[in-house]
């Protein structure tokens, strides 16, 4: 059993990066493994966006990780400083910026590159995909 | 506490993009947090390092001020691709910050002996 620390870093539809680091994910839950944080950074953040509608029969990139998150308790942190940037507002930065009632997929959390580190640090295994 | 060795890959050139910004935010986090950390400028991430950028024509905080950070977080330990700086006609004078000017071999040397790469 080894424990996994993910970043994520390509922004869904634009790259394979954000499905392939998704896919994965559930590889390892499937084999056994534990995914202890998902860190989404660059335009990685896009996977976080709850506004993002997919095409009729699918299901969001959004909607799939939270589902397994929640399933498999990973934590899903998303770099608060490229997202703001990107658009990606949770309400507390929505109000913030006085920019509406944020748009973060419940089950996603923004906070900052020391919850990247920490993981770096605990994981077994560190992979990134997207860059 | 815990102490891995980082390497934070720098492919890429400033400005268009923001993978330099990015991954200079990671190495300044994994420095916050006492981790040892080294830079490797690979490519056209060459550039980042280059004296002769003006951000500010293109409204943008300049990069090699941001980079000059480094040694106030304790970040010295500065890779340059030889090859890299040769093909755009630069050498480490042209440059911003000290670094240290490694041929191909020693470059694959540097992913093994640290614990955690990161590109970007």
């Amino acid at each position: 059993m080894t424990t996994f620390a993910l970043m994520v870093l390509g922004a869904p539809l634009s790259t394979q990066s954000a499905h392939t680091a998704l896919a994965f994910a559930q590889a390892a839950v499937s084999a056994g493994h534990r995914i202890m944080r998902v860190f989404f950074y660059h335009d990685g953040v896009y996977c976080a966006n709850a506004l993002a509608i997919p095409p009729t029969g699918e299901t969001s990139i959004a909607a799939r990780w939270s589902e397994l998150a929640q399933a498999q308790q990973i934590d899903l942190v998303v770099c608060v400083a490229s997202a703001v940037k990107r658009g990606l507002l949770d309400s507390d930065e929505a109000k913030r910026h006085q920019k509406g009632t944020g748009n973060i997929q419940p089950g996603f959390e923004l906070s900052g590159l020391g919850q990247w580190v920490e993981a770096c640090l605990l994981a077994d295994r560190v992979v990134t995909f997207g860059a | 506490m815990i102490k891995k060795s980082f390497l934070i890959v720098c492919r890429r050139a400033p400005y268009g993009e923001s993978y330099a910004r990015e991954a200079l935010d990671v190495a300044l986090a994994c420095a916050a947090f006492d981790q040892p950390v080294a830079m490797l400028f690979l490519g056209d991430g060459v550039l980042q390092l280059s004296a002769a950028q003006h951000g500010a024509a293109i409204g943008q905080k300049s990069h090699a001020t941001q980079l000059s950070a480094l040694p106030l977080y304790d970040i010295e330990t500065l890779y340059v691709d030889a090859q890299a700086l040769q093909a755009r006609q630069l050498d480490s004078t042209d440059l911003v910050l000290p670094v240290q000017v490694l041929a191909a071999a020693e470059i694959s040397a540097l992913f093994a002996t640290h614990d955690i790469v990161l590109g970007f």
